[in-house]
């Protein structure tokens, strides 16, 4: 079986990390906008597995691990504060946040 | 060999015993929580006492050396940034107790995240491998994004914590892809004395400048550095004044602590690169001195002005950065310690002036204060002069030291921009000063009353440290210095 080469994951994690970043500036509503960032995260974690494998480095997939599990306590919060933020003002577009001016 | 103190007590818990400590008193302060319901006195009181003893734990001044396989570096500059850490929270907790009662919005889960940021800065303080650094970010972050939102039905609050939410966590994107760039660059280095031989022995590739880069964004977002300031105004006005006075002192000096150990692992001395990093750097610095100050002029809101001076403040600690000199960070060192003192000052005053409903906190307000209550506007006139840079107060030496560290290492015109930026920042810090002293009170106004309480305790510990470190500014150096 042929091996991909490292360049191939590189760039692949490359453009969802782009895509996600893009996802985040134009998007409006904080859940997609939520989503956008997670897809940011496991476009490093790929990364990471990427050069793990192909360094021969453990701690590359080890990094993979606590990435997941800060992915995961953020999208508790996160999701928590989008939550109470609707409680408050029934909508979670972010144009509607304006009391303070951005 | 200081070690043998501890006799039988293993090498690594006694080098980690400020992290150590922490980590234990924070686990135990959410079982006391859980065990006393609605008790929150007594969490108050076990968090302070847990603080204190942490403080005391960083006192026992560790050679320098790393533990926990090298996970952790241990020595006065961790120290240091403990006691700051741990000080910092101690006078957010001490006046967020008032505060809080003030507010009816006392719950015990305000001390707990106080104390888990506090465990995440100090991770970050005493890092010495990406991960460490990773996770100090996060911890100090995730609990930050709850305080920010911590008064769940004022829409403010809310709002200033989705605000930060999502942009951290966006930040933490940039960062986190850049250390995995640093990590395949130097072929599978994540300890900082790695990395730092790792660049050192190749020629920088793309991949690495790349990565520093990315980490360069990430890391000044935390900070609230000129291009990656926007959430700074908006999540320092909207959440509760004294988590804003935590996060705006201990939060920039625990980024700035990684961003310390973070540039020195990937900036080795002599590098072709380094020259143009600290460029960057440079403008990034000379960019937030201006534009925070220049906007913080045109505020009339007390907070948002402070917000806006912060970003200013980030500009002058980067100097110690650009430096890059072992005077370069004392400053950085001795300057954080003053501001953290002028900053939780200040905003416990605006804390106390502050109305349950979130009014009083414009420049108006504050007209005639030094007739209703002389003492606090007093305590408040001594934070701006501090903030200035007024010779015998704290902020002087630190903007001295700073500024002498830079033009040695030939950064000349940054100095200047630093200079003209003070100027600038005159305008407004003292403009509250003559508003508070020279302007009659409006008609009509109601007549300010209110209690400090235990915030009066934050107040004069925050300006008795900001006259000892203006009196006595040798005292700090000597300790920042002797670890370096």
């Amino acid at each position: 079986m042929q091996n991909v080469p490292l360049e191939y994951y590189l760039a692949l994690s490359a453009t969802l990390f782009v895509i996600g970043a893009i996802g985040v500036l134009t998007r409006r509503n904080a859940i997609i906008i939520f989503m956008c960032i997670e897809m940011m995260l496991n476009a490093v974690n790929l990364t990471l597995v990427a050069f793990s494998s192909f360094l021969g480095s453990i701690s590359g997939q080890i990094f993979v691990f606590f990435v997941m599990t800060v992915a995961a306590a953020e999208a508790a919060v996160g999701l928590a504060i989008i939550l109470a933020l609707f409680r408050n003002k029934q909508t979670i577009d972010v144009n509607d946040i304006n009391v303070m001016k951005w | 060999m200081r070690p043998n103190l501890f006799y039988g007590l293993p090498v690594d818990l006694f080098y980690g015993l400020p992290i150590v400590l922490m980590t234990f008193v924070c686990l135990a302060a959410i079982v006391v929580s859980a065990l006393l319901r609605n008790n929150s006195k007594v969490v108050f009181v076990f968090s302070c006492v847990g603080l204190v003893a942490v403080i005391g734990a960083a006192c026992l001044l560790f050679p320098n050396g790393t533990a926990f396989q090298g996970m952790i570096s241990v020595g006065v500059y961790s120290s240091f940034f403990d006691i700051l850490f741990c000080s910092a929270a101690l006078l957010v907790m001490i006046a967020g107790r008032s505060y809080l009662q003030r507010m009816e919005f006392e719950f015990d889960e305000f001390y707990l995240l106080i104390l888990l940021a506090t465990s995440g800065m100090m991770l970050m303080a005493h890092a010495n491998h990406l991960l460490i650094t990773f996770i100090g970010i996060e911890v100090m972050s995730v609990s930050f994004y709850v305080l920010a939102a911590y008064m769940r039905t004022k829409t403010l609050s809310v709002e200033a914590g989705l605000k930060y939410f999502l942009l951290g966590a966006f930040a933490t994107g940039f960062l986190l892809y850049g250390m995995a760039l640093v990590y395949g660059a130097t072929g599978g280095a994540m300890e900082f004395g790695a990395i730092r031989s790792a660049v050192g022995r190749e020629p920088s590739s793309l991949l690495l400048m790349a990565g520093t880069g990315l980490i360069i964004v990430g890391l000044c977002f935390k900070v609230a550095a000129f291009p990656f300031h926007s959430w700074a105004p908006d999540v320092y006005q909207g959440a509760p004044t004294v988590v804003t006075a935590f996060m705006s002192t201990a939060g920039k000096a625990a980024a700035l602590s990684a961003f310390y150990t973070l540039m020195n692992a990937l900036i080795p001395d002599g590098s072709p690169e380094a020259t143009k990093i600290y460029m960057l750097l440079a403008v990034i610095s000379a960019a937030s001195m201006l534009f925070g100050n220049i906007v913080a002029a045109t505020q009339t809101n007390v907070k948002r002005m402070l917000a806006y001076s912060s970003v200013a403040q980030a500009g002058y600690m980067m100097m110690g950065l650009v430096a890059g000199t072992k005077a370069g960070m004392t400053g950085m060192m001795m300057y954080l310690a003053s501001y953290m003192f002028t900053q939780i000052g200040a905003l416990v005053v605006a804390s106390i002036i502050e109305t349950k409903y979130g009014e009083n906190l414009e420049f108006s307000d504050y007209a005639g204060l030094s007739k209703s209550q002389p003492a606090l506007a007093g305590l408040m006139a001594l934070f701006m002069f501090s903030m200035v840079g007024i010779p015998p107060l704290a902020m002087f030496f630190g903007k001295y030291y700073l500024f002498t560290a830079a033009i040695d290492a030939g950064f000349t015109w940054l100095a200047v921009v630093a200079a003209v930026a003070t100027v600038i920042s005159a305008y407004f810090y003292l403009g509250l000063i003559v508003t508070m002293y020279f302007k009659q009170q409006n008609e009509g106004q109601a007549v300010l009353q209110t209690e400090p309480g235990l915030s009066g305790i934050t107040l004069v510990l925050s300006a008795s440290g900001v006259i000892m470190l203006g009196l006595l500014p040798a005292l700090l150096v000597k300790l920042t210095t002797l670890g370096l």
